[in-house]
């Protein structure tokens, strides 16, 4: 999809001003934490298995290009095709072409951010296949022509209001006096109309969690079971997934599973988990006739063995952003691409360019909840800092930004007259701010001013006050 | 796709910048799979493990009744299809674990007919693989006689589950599998069911019966035999 994060601030304030979206954020802020704690409390091993989930990632990223191999001969051995892309514009036209070869003209799709990252739907309808989400979620954000919000919860931005209005307006077949204000009935209206389009489609689309090298297998997480019947009923199945999903074993997902649905919805387990291996067999009495992987890279081989190679370890949980201020803030949207929090600052540079993406690693507090949480204990808040330094090496920071920098980083080799400027401008600031104490307008500062007031410093500096410390002999 | 492949793989080993050599170690741990920490509540002694299975399933709003014998399954059906108000028709999974019970005696309201799902088919009747204690966890593979399609069309499914097949944790339904099927063998669909389908995408709160079934009901058979 085409990136605005480049206009992130923009995008922010309008989410801050959007009455709606902070509406239904208030769900999100809520919810996601509390529920993961509760699951968290009853599993003792939990932070144990976050270790080994940990080093199994690792484990299997130093050796990727074999437990690629040793996965793709599987996969071949039952039967499967597997499509090897190196970027978004190869998977696209792999996907195409294979729905072009089983003349297809629906299909359906399970939720998948690597097609949402190679705008898949797009490039379909574009060629004259229609592809229809029946993730209730995408569904209705499909409806709206809206990308996601959240990795796990794409429509989590929308009010059941709003949700409602786009059903009477989309499905203006049903009786215009249908009661549709609960989200009971929002879901059967739902469940009803997609239903019908399961079985109409030539072809199913689905992402994958997971990857079993040791099987062939690819796996699919979900609570609806709209992937599992969208992977069934129509003749082909195509997975879009990329490189780092592949795990070694059955053993080894087992470990992983434990902390995905536990640090994304707070479920012990997700309703359904689903191991497809290659297409029908012949004694088989359902199941898809072919069973193709399209496995993309798009950057993430050169995301190994550098600063961001742990990113790879992500299994899209959303834990991240369920718990980041920033996030709960401004919604998935302001982030501009598809990867939204904390993940998302961390990913999207290294997958559009920081050039483009420079300023979500800079939507941070830093406040570390996001590393808390990840069970996979990806160090999102060292790796933004490793953003906004490459950021800053390659001059594209704000002027004003590097002027600030370079003005501080003048006075910071030299302590003495560091001393003396700081010392001058507190007692100069101090003057400024009067009685108040406060000040309501700043040189250079009118970026904090405008929507608060600074305090004015009181008293001494910090290196005053610790030089009449160390004088006193009470320093250590 | 040869020369995308070569990209791929050789962007990787460029990045890895790995030595030679590990391609053993590989091998070893995929042939031997070795355990992770499998957790206290999935490691309990068989009687502790069906009913840890039971609060669990009944945790995620899947039902359970308990019967003694396969034979008593039937009116185990009909008993909750009664208890729900729903429909008596079956559609019942091929495998003789379930299609050659005695519906027709025990069970003669009830109407039988076996097979992949179809749209119209409201209830369902299949077996299960295994049952995973640890979270209340279905393990139900497709086969010859055991189509997938029954898991998720019908609006009401029915499992029909051996409390001698109930594991305590993942790891050991997959030896289990690799028994039934051989090493590195998976059946095409191989699905782990908790609960009855769901969705939280409209505000954060729950529904049941997405897509999936509406309702999960197990049964499970204390008893050997038929």
């Amino acid at each position: 999809m085409q990136s605005t994060s480049h206009a992130f601030k923009d995008n922010a304030t309008r989410a801050l001003g959007d009455a709606q979206l902070q509406k239904a954020m208030e769900n999100v802020r809520g919810g996601f934490i509390e529920k993961r704690l509760n699951v968290v409390e009853k599993l003792p091993e939990f932070e144990t298995l976050r270790d080994q989930a940990r080093d199994i990632k690792n484990h299997t990223l130093a050796h990727l290009d074999l437990y690629l191999e040793r996965w793709e001969a599987k996969v071949t051995e039952r039967g499967g095709k597997v499509h090897w892309c190196t970027d978004a514009a190869a998977a696209r036209d792999a996907v195409l072409e294979i729905c072009r070869a089983a003349g297809a003209k629906t299909v359906t799709k399970g939720k998948s951010m690597v097609a949402e990252e190679i705008a898949l739907n797009q490039h379909l309808e574009a060629n004259g296949v229609t592809p229809v989400e029946t993730d209730l979620g995408e569904y209705i954000i499909q409806l709206r022509d809206e990308p996601p919000s959240h990795i796990i919860a794409p429509a989590v931005h929308l009010t059941k209001e709003q949700v409602e209005a786009d059903f009477r307006e989309a499905h203006n077949h049903l009786p215009k006096d249908r009661s549709l204000s609960e989200p009971v009935e929002l879901v059967s209206e739902a469940r009803q109309v997609l239903r019908q389009r399961y079985l109409e489609a030539d072809v199913g689309i689905t992402g994958a969690n997971f990857l079993v090298a040791e099987t062939g297998s690819s796996i699919i997480v979900t609570n609806e079971g709209n992937g599992d019947l969208t992977q069934m009923l129509p003749r082909v199945h195509i997975v879009v997934t990329s490189l780092e999903k592949v795990v070694p074993t059955l053993e080894d997902v087992s470990t992983i599973l434990r902390v995905l649905a536990r640090s994304a919805t707070g479920q012990e387990f997700s309703a359904y988990t689903t191991f497809s291996t290659g297409p029908k067999r012949p004694e088989d009495l359902d199941g898809p006739d072919e069973y193709h992987v399209v496995l993309l890279d798009n950057g993430r081989s050169a995301m190994l063995g550098g600063d961001f190679q742990d990113m790879l370890r992500c299994i899209r949980c959303g834990a991240c952003m369920n718990h980041c201020p920033v996030y709960h803030a401004v919604g998935g949207h302001a982030y501009g691409w598809v990867y939204p929090g904390p993940m998302g600052a961390v990913l999207t540079p290294s997958l559009i360019g920081v050039a483009e993406a420079g300023q979500l690693p800079n939507a941070s507090t830093f406040c570390g909840r996001c590393e808390s949480v990840c069970p996979m204990r990806i160090p999102l808040p060292k790796m933004m800092r490793h953003w906004r330094e490459r950021e800053f090496e390659r001059h594209l920071s704000p002027a004003s930004v590097r002027m600030g920098l370079g003005a501080w980083a003048f006075f910071a080799q030299r302590p003495r007259l560091y001393g003396l400027f700081s010392g001058l401008a507190a007692r100069a600031l101090a003057r400024l701010g009067g009685r108040k104490g406060r000040l309501s307008k700043l040189p250079l500062a009118s970026g904090w001013t405008k929507y608060r007031e600074m305090p004015a410093p009181e008293g001494k500096t910090f290196q005053q006050l610790w030089a009449e410390r160390q004088r006193k002999g009470t320093g250590s | 796709m040869s020369g995308a492949r070569d990209q791929v793989l050789g962007a990787v080993r460029r990045s890895l910048k790995r030595a030679p050599g590990d391609e053993a170690a590989i091998d070893a741990r995929l042939a031997q799979h070795p355990r992770n920490l499998v957790p206290a509540r999935g490691q309990l002694s068989p009687t502790e493990r069906v009913d840890l299975f039971e609060a669990q399933a009944a945790a995620v709003q899947a039902s359970v009744s308990r019967v003694g014998a396969l034979a008593e399954v039937p009116e185990a059906v009909a008993a909750y299809l009664r208890e729900q108000n729903l429909p008596g028709q079956l559609r019942v999974s091929p495998d003789p674990t379930v299609a050659d019970l005695p519906w027709a005696e025990k069970a003669p309201l009830l109407t039988v007919s076996t097979g992949p799902a179809r749209d119209a088919d409201a209830v369902s009747v299949t077996p299960a693989f295994a049952g995973i204690a640890e979270t209340g966890t279905l393990m139900l593979t497709s086969g010859k006689d055991r189509p997938a399609t029954l898991n998720f069309l019908p609006e009401t499914h029915i499992v029909v589950l051996k409390a001698s097949q109930v594991v305590g944790a993942y790891e050991d339904a997959w030896d289990l599998l690799r028994q039934a099927e051989g090493e590195g063998v998976m059946p095409r669909s191989v699905n782990l069911i908790t609960g009855p389908s769901r969705t939280g995408d409209i505000e954060q709160k729950i529904q049941l019966g997405a897509h999936g079934p509406r309702r999960l009901h197990i049964v499970v058979v204390e008893g050997g035999g038929a």
